[in-house]
């Protein structure tokens, strides 16, 4: 029973202390951001990494999500001869969660996976020490400028999502299965209101700053190997995956 | 001068310094010697502040590094330079902005004056016309050299050397050799270098320490190093062989 309490106990002080050490983590990076120099050329260099080469995976998973929504929607609007409501249906679930949480989790997937591994190469063949021994603070130099560039990049790339997403739904809902063209966009005028843009522009700048906080971290962290680097790779895609899908209802639920 | 007094040091429940007092003398090639894992890399960085000792005080020059952080510490580090076993270039860049690197960086310098002075310490190792390559691209000799050239381009008083020949075959391990003494007589700072290179280095060495069981086992000029009545010590030197101190003269004359 003792062995079975000091290992739930060693559990939470492990898991508490390394919650701890993302928070410094990301509240020192932040800080050496106000510090000059403002190296803008490293976070154009991170918007363009994180947000422009991200833009081709999101544009195709926002179509056929729009598609398949538009699919999905038609067949049950149907049902109580509401399809006129197609537009507000798809346009809703894009804006309010699926464009968010899908283009934060893609981002993830293609653009986070990629930062830990590079900042993990860099701490493993000692590129990190190296620029410490240059007098130049890791922090600053190296991740504050991704942490920028996820609260920029993500948001671009869901505002991206729910166009691509709602012309996907047109797609399908018009062109296919033959809805009024000016029903669909008329439900969507009438239903869609500012509070809904506002919580999915909140919940993008929060995921990007999940996406980048975590994935930074698990890199600048990563054991000194290459089993390390793999393992510091799966952990910030699924903990960032996590954290996404937690906080969403966190922010929901707050929005609603 | 490098002072330590005391320093012990404990990785992964392992203790590897166990009260470490070591002077480094100023102006002077200084190479540590010991088996592999008895703590030479980490003692090397326990000088330039990449880790703190668990006890103990390391000195540069009348100021107390050891407990040193951010800004504090980073301007003691102006003064130091390192070139890591594998270089540490960073992969993303050529090998001219490695170099331009410390520059532009630190110093804030552009244009002209920047490539004045990249050239010239590129060709100081030899490396003149490769500017425009990639890390990836160069042999482990050329990287140890671009390391160095990144090393001396902002004249640090003191550059820590960690296993500079390492994986090199002995032709290419004596050029590096042979350039870092060079460069040591030209310039004068204070060397500290890590090497298993025997009896080489005691042919470079103005003094050669060795680490045994995690402390100083001896340290004196190399002739008299290799007159040690240390069994162990005479052990693992014999190994590499012996220079005659007449041989060891002439080939610190012949580097110069």
């Amino acid at each position: 029973m003792m062995r079975m309490l000091e290992r739930i106990g060693h559990g939470v002080l492990v898991h508490v202390g390394e919650m701890g050490r993302m928070l410094i983590f990301v509240v020192s990076s932040f800080a050496w951001l106000l510090r000059p120099p403002l190296r803008v050329d490293q976070i154009v260099k991170q918007v363009h990494f994180i947000g422009y080469k991200s833009t081709f995976v999101v544009v195709l998973t926002a179509g056929f999500t729009g598609m398949v929504l538009a699919l999905q929607g038609y067949y049950t609007l149907r049902k109580f001869g509401s399809e006129g409501l197609l537009g507000s249906a798809v346009a809703l679930s894009m804006i309010r969660e699926l464009g968010p949480v899908l283009a934060a989790l893609m981002v993830t997937a293609r653009a986070g996976s990629a930062m830990t591994a590079e900042i993990g190469i860099m701490r493993i063949t000692e590129q990190i020490d190296a620029l410490d021994t240059m007098a130049i603070n890791p922090l600053q130099y190296l991740i504050a400028p991704k942490l920028v560039a996820g609260l920029i990049g993500v948001p671009l790339l869901v505002a991206i999502f729910d166009v691509v997403g709602i012309y996907g739904g047109h797609l399908v809902g018009v062109e296919l299965l033959g809805v009024n063209a000016g029903s669909y966009w008329n439900s969507i005028e009438s239903s869609v209101e500012w509070k809904d843009v506002y919580g999915g522009i909140l919940k993008s700048i929060s995921f990007g700053l999940i996406v980048s906080w975590v994935c930074c971290y698990k890199g600048f962290y990563t054991r000194m190997s290459a089993e390390g680097l793999g393992t510091a790779t799966t952990e910030a895609v699924v903990l960032s995956s996590v954290l996404i899908l937690v906080w969403d209802y966190f922010l929901t639920s707050v929005l609603l | 001068m490098i002072k330590l007094v005391g320093v012990k040091k404990t990785l992964g429940g392992q203790p590897v310094l166990q009260g470490v007092d070591l002077v480094i003398p100023p102006g002077k090639l200084t190479t540590i010697i010991g088996r592999s894992g008895e703590g030479k890399s980490v003692l090397l960085k326990h000088m330039i502040g990449l880790l703190q000792p668990d006890e103990g005080e390391v000195w540069v020059d009348g100021t107390e590094i050891s407990r040193l952080k951010g800004q504090a510490l980073n301007e003691v580090r102006k003064r130091f330079a390192m070139l890591f076993q594998g270089a540490a270039l960073f992969d993303s860049l050529t090998v001219f902005e490695n170099v331009a690197f410390p520059l532009r960086e630190k110093l804030r310098m552009k244009g002209a004056s920047v490539t004045t002075r990249v050239e010239e310490k590129l060709e100081q190792v030899g490396l003149a016309g490769m500017g425009h390559k990639y890390p990836a691209e160069l042999s482990g000799g050329m990287r140890k050299r671009a390391g160095l050239a990144r090393a001396l381009v902002m004249q640090p008083e003191i550059i820590l050397f960690d296993e500079p020949t390492t994986g090199l075959d002995p032709l290419m391990a004596k050029s590096i050799h042979d350039l870092i003494t060079g460069m040591q007589r030209k310039f004068g700072f204070t060397g500290v270098m890590v090497s298993h290179e025997i009896p080489e280095i005691f042919g470079i060495s103005d003094y050669v320490a060795m680490l045994k069981r995690g402390k100083i086992a001896a340290m004196a000029e190399p002739v008299e190093f290799q007159q040690t009545a240390d069994p162990e010590i005479r052990e693992f030197i014999s190994v590499g062989g012996f220079v005659p101190p007449a041989t060891a003269s002439a080939i610190r004359q012949g580097v110069s």
